[in-house]
């Protein structure tokens, strides 16, 4: 087992969804168990399913300055950059630290292929139409460069691309450079756009639900698939010793199959095991726990045989009801939505659930909760096999 | 300015057309070789099982050959190393098919296709093939990509002190996409990078303010490179690995850094 890690600072925070653009719209949109799923109107080829889509980006162009990045992916970075403050603790950790010791990590399973793809549609002779013949957009860095300049950071920058663990992950690196003094403060996140890729992709898999997504639930049938952008400023705890803190994570492989997880959940568990060792909490101290939740039979089910190491009063839910699963960004999304839990002392309702799987309903909360909340985890499993598991704690956690 | 990563090269794997090992590559890095004129068109990857290398598309073929051959050099297990796969631009080829067929028929898009075209599919395929069950990433920088991977890479080995298994791969373009990923050539390579130092290989690495020029490459390499930089970088590292004296290479990291690397081969 890893050894236990220093905490670090959450000292900014923000979030981008189909629930509307920063905290405030996500912790209301979570305590009032009102979602934000649609009838698919993305995808010009019809496919009946719903999505989380994030209203008016199309009316939310880049900056003149920024023009060259101009794709959904970066639009909506830029959009979930602007609220929380988020930009103003970038600018002081770079006052204070310098632009090269901040650190850049962000995780994106799409990054701008919906630029690619619409570059595929407007073929002119076989060749990309002249405005979309930016050779940096067609890339899988698209996300973090634009990001970078967008910011002014410049030291160790970095895309993490593994599908849905993707913006997890990133908290685990950051972390590395921090605790190596190879950065002093770090922006981590993540941002996944709706695409033809994602959503005929899983489509082709059989694994989009026809409807709004059942997490959990004895009938579930499939995802709903969102997009959205979440980020956080991680600092050293000295730098604000009352913020939330970042305490553990673990990674692991399942070593079992490309797009099903290990039925034993072997690679889920020892994320989890890593993460409270490395966080130095037992199980019992856990109070709530954001779960990765698709919605397709196999991972809930494998998910569900977790919750078994916990106590009862441990609450569980997945938000993929609220906001579909947002692939690469849901790491980010939900580990802002386990900080809003720990901020407001509400567990966010499993919405979507009718009858719960028995194996998962002693833990599961398919009401919002009140009470005082001092950790919470957040669980992200992505194709390939590859799992991530963060845990946060308030500042006074007893 | 920040923390020098000390680490040894446990072992090294290599893989383009004409030369299809380490050994064949450090021979035409020195200069003692030509590149194969008969080459193989694709690697083995051996380790992967048969009905998955039927499958797996170049981009894994080509990671999960060079990923093998670096185990097997350092004599280390994979099942417990955790693996770092970095890439320019990922599976081009199937980008390209994916792009394609969205545009013509979203309905018929392919679900093993779909599965491929994600950047952790090398990653994907080398855990299940290896039974690995540690820790794999993949990642990307666009033109700081070798430098930003070897740093995540060493970061990950001296933080939790273990070796770790670092392995860069890139796979020519195809069709229109071809104009904007500029790479005509597949390239891989991997390292099995050790915290502990002793003994062998060793790198250093620190980053620094950036320097604006990269190395520059003898006419071979820059053909071997086939206007990738993250090829170019990997080149330009091995080669100072080939070697017999203790070199000095400094390589973008990011928009205001560059890793400064002491090799010692």
């Amino acid at each position: 087992m890893p050894e236990r890690i220093e905490p670090l600072a959450v000292t900014a925070c923000s979030a981008t969804s189909a629930l509307g653009r920063g905290c405030a719209a996500q912790a209301t949109a979570l305590r009032e168990a009102r979602g934000g799923l649609r009838a698919n109107d993305f995808s010009a080829t019809p496919l009946e399913c719903r999505i989380g889509r994030v209203a008016g980006l199309e009316a939310a162009p880049l900056p003149h300055a920024l023009a060259a990045w101009e794709c959904r992916n970066n639009r909506l970075a830029w959009l979930g950059l602007q609220p929380d403050g988020l930009l103003d603790a970038v600018e002081r950790v770079i006052a204070r630290h310098g632009a090269t010791r901040v650190a850049l990590v962000l995780g994106t399973s799409t990054a701008s292929i919906g630029a690619t793809e619409e570059a595929y549609r407007r073929l002119d002779h076989g060749r990309f139409p002249p405005e979309l013949a930016r050779p940096a957009l067609h890339t899988p860095h698209s996300l973090t460069a634009f990001v970078a300049a967008a910011t002014g950071i410049a030291g160790p920058t970095l895309t993490l691309s593994t599908a849905c663990s993707s913006s997890a992950k990133v908290f685990a690196s950051a972390e590395r450079l921090l605790r190596l003094d190879l950065a002093d403060a770090a922006l981590v996140g993540g941002v996944d756009t709706l695409c033809g890729s994602v959503l005929f992709g899983f489509h082709s898999l059989q694994l989009i639900a026809p409807a709004a997504c059942h997490p959990f639930d004895v009938d579930r049938d499939g995802i709903s698939i969102g997009e959205a952008a979440a980020f956080a400023v991680l600092e050293r705890v000295d730098a604000a010793p009352d913020a939330p803190r970042f305490v553990g994570y673990g990674e692991s492989s399942d070593a079992y199959h490309m797009s099903t997880p290990d039925p034993e959940g072997r690679g889920a568990k020892a994320a989890l095991q890593a993460t409270l060792a490395r966080a130095g909490l037992a199980p019992e101290r856990v109070d709530y726990i954001n779960l990765h939740g698709t919605a397709t039979p196999k991972n809930d089910e494998v998910e569900a045989q977790l919750l078994a190491r916990f106590p009862a009063r441990t609450r569980a839910s997945s938000t993929k009801g609220f906001t579909g699963h947002t692939l690469g960004a849901a790491g980010a999304l939900e580990a802002v939505f386990a900080l809003l839990a720990l901020r407001d002392g509400v567990v966010p309702p499993n919405l979507g659930c009718r009858t719960p799987m028995p194996e998962a309903a002693p833990w599961l909360a398919l009401a919002p909760e009140h009470r005082r909340l001092d950790v919470a985890l957040s669980n992200s499993f992505g194709f390939g096999g590859n799992n991530a598991c963060l845990a946060f704690a308030r500042a006074d956690a007893a | 300015m920040s923390t020098t990563l000390r680490l040894a090269v446990r072992g090294i794997g290599a893989w383009t057309t004409g030369a299809p090992d380490w050994p064949a590559l450090r021979g035409v890095l020195l200069g003692t070789t030509a590149l194969a004129a008969a080459a193989d068109a694709k690697p083995s990857a051996a380790v992967l099982p048969a009905a998955e290398r039927r499958r797996a598309p170049a981009s894994v073929r080509l990671a999960a050959e060079v990923a093998a051959q670096a185990c097997a050099a350092a004599g280390v297990d994979p099942a417990s190393l955790p693996a770092v796969f970095a890439s320019t631009h990922g599976a081009l080829a199937i980008t390209d098919y994916v792009c394609t067929t969205l545009a013509r028929a979203p309905l018929e898009l392919s679900p093993t296709q779909f599965h491929n075209s994600v950047l952790n599919a090398p990653a994907g395929y080398w855990t299940i093939a290896t039974g690995c069950t540690a820790t794999s990433s993949a990642l990307t920088a666009y033109h700081c990509t070798f430098a930003a991977g070897l740093l995540e890479a060493a970061t990950l080995a001296v933080a939790d002190s273990t070796p770790v298994l670092y392995a860069t791969c890139d796979v020519a373009a195809t069709g229109p996409l071809a104009a904007m990923a500029q790479t005509t050539r597949a390239f891989g390579a991997a390292l099995v990078l050790d915290p502990v130092e002793a003994g062998t290989a060793r790198l250093r690495l620190a980053p620094v303010v950036r320097a604006d020029a990269p190395p520059a490459l003898s006419a071979t390499l820059d053909a071997l490179a086939a206007h990738n930089p993250t090829t170019a970088h990997t080149l330009a590292v091995l080669q100072a690995l080939a070697g017999r004296g203790a070199q000095t290479l400094t390589l973008p990291l990011s928009r205001g850094l560059s890793l400064h690397m002491e090799i010692t081969p």
